[in-house]
């Protein structure tokens, strides 16, 4: 009996544990988007300037403000991934939370997922709830043409951010989208700016098919179809421990390398403790170039020690652009452009000063 | 081991060899062995080499099995235990141990993400996330044991619910530990040429083989596996025993959330041991323990782990294109699972039997 009491005691604890964990990680939440508002707020001045700018476009937003301002919230459900995925989704998931509040005129519905399947039944419950506006940055390209095809009768407007997806342009309003293409060209680019007599890459690739990948890949085997030499191309599937193993096995077969491509900073980190223990040097001017992806601050700082040799910026903050958007819509204006391409850069370990790596790790 | 099996059968010495449990992954890993040989010696070619500290390591592939692979024969001794009381697998395993690795760091860092030194010693972090650990086992075992929840079922909580805690206890922040110690655990202790995971498992195999030897745990275990009701007749607890190799495996999970916490000085809650808990079923599966529970052979299980990585390193060698790779693993895994399966074992048995008997005719 005592046993039992003792089992169903454990039990009680073990699930205040968790209801605890999740009122604490609220709490971190709300915490962290107050820490992020000095970053932000240069954005908010320029968009106040464009705003001065263009007078009818001023009008607009006040009408749009009014609306808000008189109860009439905006209705938006929001698709994201895990903030636990990366350093680059916590940035983003605050940045979006901190936007799109009551004070800002939204009422907000937030569902997070890795998995594209419980990312569609999310979608699925927000277009049946009515939401206005539908935000979307899917797990993977495929999959959404009938849930979307569901949004467009209900009448709910379809916003990508983030990432795209492989359906008809008429499904969805706007795509606002990190230029993956462009970060793995700029990279590429800076890579054979380098001048190096020989390319001998590793190349370390995120989860296959995510958007990510593919365009940080693209770039790169257009090179290797030029003629530099293809390693080992392999998946590490963002993971610094299987980096660790492939690159380990490329040193154990003796080949020779010159080149670490690695498709996010984690893998980067992987490659680069392989190389440590068989006593190979990286970074500025060193036997291999490493290079990562997606500007984490600590990898930033191996930029900053010259042990890394460049740094792919994935532009996380988002949230002011799709705001701009529903702004634009709400007012019944037609949209310029229908992709909106994020501001992105690339850093290179020769150039990277300490106030950057303070204005743009995340 | 087979004892009943090989005294009844007159067999010829191969068929005992070839009935006993540790013959399927120890065949596979000959198998994988001759195939590289064939292929390419050089993966057989250690070399002495110095790493960047200035320290001796040995480097080549089998040396990397050595040191990949010990993670999973750690977790594959707790998988065995939890299988064989409770017919059924722990899938919580790659999630606890994203906590155990967050607990360490978290206790290590004293809260803040970028420390200059140790908040506190690393023995003292790394108890207290086996204590965290064995209470998260716990707290699996109990579900399993007492509320009677399909081990599958009651593991899937802290499955979905244990990257999310372990970003919580950081605050979601990823604290970097600058500490040259700390590496030794997934790295190398200087002056020592082996990778310090293979010493780790090592010490846990010897752990476990000494307390199979000398306490009655191997047998408890078993009898609660194979009949529970008659194990309770006989005056054994078996909520007991099922709660225990919970907690065992959990202490598992907490070595191999220091080792790998300790190879990149760092974690990725969502990241970090990702589907470990697959390929330590996979090894129990692979030793030709009945995933039904009941008799275990656990160094079978052991080598299980280590022809698992074997076999991974060997695609990584002959690069094998991502998108292929899972595919590759899954055509080998079928085949070495479906042979070791019991039943396939029986009907191979009956069969030669069949055989012999005309043969005598």
């Amino acid at each position: 009996m005592l046993k039992k009491k003792l089992a169903a005691f454990l039990a009680v604890a073990m699930v205040a544990a968790t209801v605890v964990g999740c009122g604490g990680e609220e709490k971190k939440e709300t915490d962290a988007p107050a820490a992020k508002t000095e970053d932000d707020a240069p954005a908010a001045d320029a968009e106040a300037d464009t705003d001065a700018e263009a007078d009818a476009e001023a009008d607009t937003d006040a009408e749009a403000d009014g609306a808000a301002a008189s109860g009439e919230l905006i209705k938006v459900g929001v698709i994201n991934n895990d903030p636990n995925e990366s350093g680059y989704r916590t940035a983003n998931v605050n940045d979006l939370q901190e936007k799109f509040t009551e004070e800002n005129g939204y009422d907000a519905s937030f569902a997070y997922s890795l998995k594209n399947d419980e990312q569609i039944t999310a979608a699925q419950k927000f277009i049946a709830d009515g939401v206005d506006y539908l935000l979307l940055s899917a797990a993977d390209t495929a999959g959404w043409d009938s849930v979307l095809k569901d949004a467009q009768d209900a009448g709910t407007t379809v916003i990508l951010f983030d990432r795209t997806i492989d359906a008809d342009e008429s499904l969805y309003a706007a795509s606002i989208v990190s230029d993956m293409e462009k970060e793995g060209q700029m990279a590429v680019d800076w890579l054979a700016g380098q001048n190096l007599d020989e390319y001998n890459v590793i190349h370390l690739q995120g989860v296959m098919g995510a958007a990510a990948q593919k365009g940080r890949t693209a770039a790169l085997d257009a090179k290797f179809a030029e003629g530099w030499n293809k390693v080992t191309q392999q998946t590490a599937e963002w993971n610094a421990e299987k980096a660790q193993q492939i690159v380990q096995s490329v040193i154990d077969s003796g080949e020779k390398f010159n080149v670490i491509y690695a498709e996010n900073d984690d893998m980067a980190k992987g490659a680069v403790a392989a190389l440590d223990a068989a006593n190979i040097s990286h970074g500025v001017g060193k036997d291999v170039i490493i290079m990562g992806f997606d500007c984490n601050k600590w990898a930033l700082e191996e930029l900053l020690k010259g042990n890394w040799n460049y740094d792919g910026q994935c532009n996380p903050f988002q949230a002011d652009y799709i705001d701009d958007v529903i702004k634009e819509l709400e007012a019944g204006n037609e949209l310029s452009e229908k992709v909106i391409m994020l501001e992105e850069q690339g850093f290179d370990a020769t150039t990277i000063t300490q106030e950057q790596v303070d204005e743009f790790g995340i | 081991m087979d004892k009943k099996q090989v005294k009844k059968s007159d067999d010829s010495l191969v068929m005992r060899i070839v009935r006993h449990q540790m013959f399927i992954p120890l065949a596979a890993l000959l198998i994988l062995a001759v195939f590289n040989l064939i292929a390419d010696p050089g993966f057989f070619k250690i070399t002495l080499k110095e790493n960047s500290l200035g320290n001796p390591v040995l480097s080549g592939f089998l040396i990397t099995i050595l040191d990949s692979g010990s993670e999973l024969a750690i977790l594959a001794i707790g998988m065995t235990l939890v299988t064989a009381a409770s017919g059924g697998q722990d899938i919580s395993v790659g999630a606890a141990v994203a906590i155990a690795g967050s607990v360490l760091l978290r206790v290590l860092s004293g809260g803040n993400s970028r420390p200059e030194t140790l908040a506190t010693p690393i023995i003292v972090a790394f108890l207290v996330s086996c204590i965290v650990a064995a209470i998260f086992g716990a707290f699996n075992g109990v579900l399993v044991a007492y509320f009677k929840i399909q081990p599958m079922i009651a593991t899937l909580i802290l499955y979905t619910a244990g990257r999310s805690i372990a970003a919580w206890i950081n605050n979601n922040e990823l604290p970097v530990i600058n500490d040259t110690t700390f590496t030794y655990f997934g790295g190398f202790i200087p002056g020592v040429p082996i990778p310090t995971p293979f010493f780790i498992a090592v010490i846990c195999i010897i752990i476990i083989s000494l307390v199979l030897k000398f306490t009655n745990l191997r047998l408890y275990t078993q009898s609660v596996g194979i009949n529970e009701n008659s194990s309770r007749l006989n005056g054994l607890n078996p909520a007991a025993i099922k709660v225990l190799s919970f907690v065992i495996l959990g202490l598992c999970v907490a070595v191999v959330g220091l080792i790998k916490v300790s190879r990149i000085s760092t974690i990725n809650y969502s990241v970090i041991a990702k589907d470990i808990e697959m390929d330590a079923i996979l090894a129990v599966a692979l030793g030709g323990n009945a995933l039904s529970g009941g008799k275990f052979n656990m160094a079978s299980s052991i080598l299980g782990a280590y022809v698992i990585q074997s076999l991974t390193q060997t695609l990584y060698k002959f690069k094998v294109s991502a998108d292929a790779l899972p595919a590759y693993k899954a055509a080998v895994v079928i085949v070495l699972v479906v042979i070791s399966a019991p039943t396939v074992r029986d009907w191979f048995s009956n069969l030669s039997k069949k055989f012999k008997v005309k043969e005598v005719a």
